[in-house]
């Protein structure tokens, strides 16, 4: 029983990271149509900028929260200023392409940070500095530590921020119109550059503050590390339906039992054959199966065939 | 007399690398309802998204003795002229309230804008009791009307009208061009597309007859309702 927890509470974590990435990506899905697949490397270089300004605080007499604080401050403007850019550089001059182009140019962009990132940041992995507490408390046989209690809630916290950004403020109510008429919404004196760069500048916002969760959760970070964890948001994106702002959401936290608990349990299923290293394979198993059987996602609409 | 408060000169706009309009000229009048007629493809509705910068065209566009050819879409609703699309373009997945607020999207002064909004469901009652639905979940007729009120949330001077009565049921079309006759009342200057020619002709003090992208006739409403070419080719008889 203490090991099904114990799982709940590691998917809870993992899956509200996921869910901020999925946000950017389901974001930007909604409004241009495109996947950006460089939203993954924002994330990486979020949590690679957070750590730099972390060990470069780490031996000060400042506390080691606040120290994490500031690396998060840090990341946040660099990544915001990253997606603006992307933007800018990459999607916008290919607005009226066809649709595989700005694709392709996702992926070489994802390429190009990677490769800056490693020519940067090197090819090692960057330990996150042992500074933060590693109090905890227990439940029903668990342990879940402080730090998790916190990502757990500044992520639920961000994202009823933005939920009531989207619903209930002018912005909001702009990036919907964008979302579902762009050029309606033209008519109506929105500018849809504003908007769709707002649309960059929150996402990779939300992106920094998960790659800061994920290098503290995982006491590490790397200049490949956005890759894996950008397809597996993307899955949870998918899996609540691209498009969909509680979607993203649902998708990230269901994403993130569901390899916790696989993880878990995987060993005592297979009778040891297949051990915990296959966490990864669930993401892309719950992948295939949402594109088979549901490929709207759980909230998503009926799908349009879009060209 | 004073310039006119849409002057068009010689506008060419293509489609898809197909002459649409062809070098037409009109002009409406501050506090004028004008209307364009025209058969299905006579290029109406470019001339329309055109004006409203949706489409790039060649030529002059005048509107309110300034140039308009290059100014950005989401600029012109701030300038006066508001575009309601052909199709109505309501936000379906946004309510009905909202919708109506994304007219009043360039404005500030929230007292103005809640005025506005007291006059449109009171043009438009049946808005106000379907202020908190999506408007996806209207009937045709409501989505334009909707559209329609949404664009006088904007507090428009010139209000583009395209194919109002498409797609209603005839009941519901007396209806719309109702309350297009009382927007035109306020003072509101309208430049009208329509198919329906009998109806626009009967609102309008003046038409202009395209054909296959120029403009073939001009006049008075009832001299195009009374013209015997008008008659036999848009009205039926």
């Amino acid at each position: 029983m203490d090991t099904f927890i114990q799982q709940i509470i590691n998917g809870l974590v993992l899956g509200s990271i996921y869910a901020l990435v999925a946000l950017g990506y389901t974001m930007v899905y909604g409004i241009l149509g495109l996947i950006n697949f460089a939203h993954g490397e924002v994330v990486m270089i979020g949590a690679l900028t957070a750590l730099t300004v972390i060990k470069l605080l780490a031996n000060s007499d400042l506390p080691g929260t606040l120290v994490v604080l500031i690396g998060l401050l840090a990341a946040v403007p660099v990544c915001m200023a990253l997606g603006f850019a992307i933007e800018r550089i990459a999607y916008r001059p290919l607005r009226l392409a066809p649709r595989l182009a700005p694709l392709i140019t996702a992926i070489g962009v994802s390429i190009v940070l990677q490769q800056l990132a490693m020519i940067f940041w090197g090819r090692n992995y960057h330990a996150f500095p042992p500074i933060l507490p590693t109090s905890g408390r227990d439940i029903g046989g668990a342990h879940i530590t402080d730090v998790q209690i916190v990502i757990v809630l500044l992520a639920v916290a961000i994202m009823a921020g933005l939920m009531l950004l989207v619903n209930r403020t002018r912005l909001g109510r702009a990036m919907r119109a964008t979302a579902e008429n762009p050029q309606i919404a033209g008519l109506m004196g929105v500018n849809i550059n504003v908007i769709i760069s707002a649309t960059f500048l929150i996402g990779s916002a939300l992106a920094a503050v998960a790659g800061t969760m994920v290098s503290a959760n995982y006491a590490i970070a790397h200049y490949h590390m956005g890759f894996i964890l950008g397809l597996k948001a993307f899955t949870a994106a998918v899996l609540g339906g691209i498009g969909n702002l509680p979607g993203a959401m649902l998708g990230g936290v269901l994403l993130g039992l569901i390899e916790s608990l696989g993880a878990g349990y995987i060993g005592d299923l297979t009778g040891g054959f297949l051990g915990s290293h296959y966490q990864d394979v669930f993401a892309f198993f719950v992948l295939i199966l949402v594109l088979v059987f549901r490929p709207s996602g759980l909230m998503g609409e009926k799908v349009a065939e879009r060209a | 007399m004073s310039a006119p408060m849409l002057e068009v000169r010689d506008l060419h706009v293509s489609y898809g690398g197909i002459a649409a309009v062809k070098g037409i000229g009109f002009e409406v009048a501050a506090g004028e309802m004008v209307c364009l007629i025209g058969a299905n493809g006579a290029g109406k509705t470019t001339t329309l998204k055109a004006l409203a910068r949706l489409l790039p065209a060649q030529g002059a566009i005048h509107y309110a003795g300034h140039s308009i050819l290059h100014r950005p879409v989401h600029a012109l609703i701030g300038d006066g002229m508001t575009l309601v699309p052909e199709g109505r373009g309501v936000f379906a997945r946004l309510t009905v309230a909202e919708n109506l607020g994304m007219g009043a999207y360039c404005r500030d002064n929230r007292a103005e804008i809640a005025a506005d909004l007291d006059r449109v469901y009171g043009l438009l009652p049946r808005l106000k009791e379907r202020a908190p639905q999506l408007a996806g979940t209207l009937s045709g007729g409501e989505q334009q009307m909707l559209a329609i009120g949404r664009a006088l949330m904007s507090r428009p001077k010139l209000l583009l009208l395209d194919e109002p009565s498409m797609g209603l049921a005839p009941l519901m079309v007396q209806k719309v061009f109702e309350v297009i006759r009382s927007v035109a009342a306020q003072g509101v200057t309208i430049l009208l597309v329509e198919q329906n020619a009998r109806l626009a002709l009967s609102v309008a003090s003046r038409g202009y007859v395209m054909e296959s992208g120029t403009i073939a006739l001009s006049d008075s409403g009832p001299a195009l309702l009374a013209n015997p070419k008008v008659r036999e080719a848009y009205l039926g008889e």
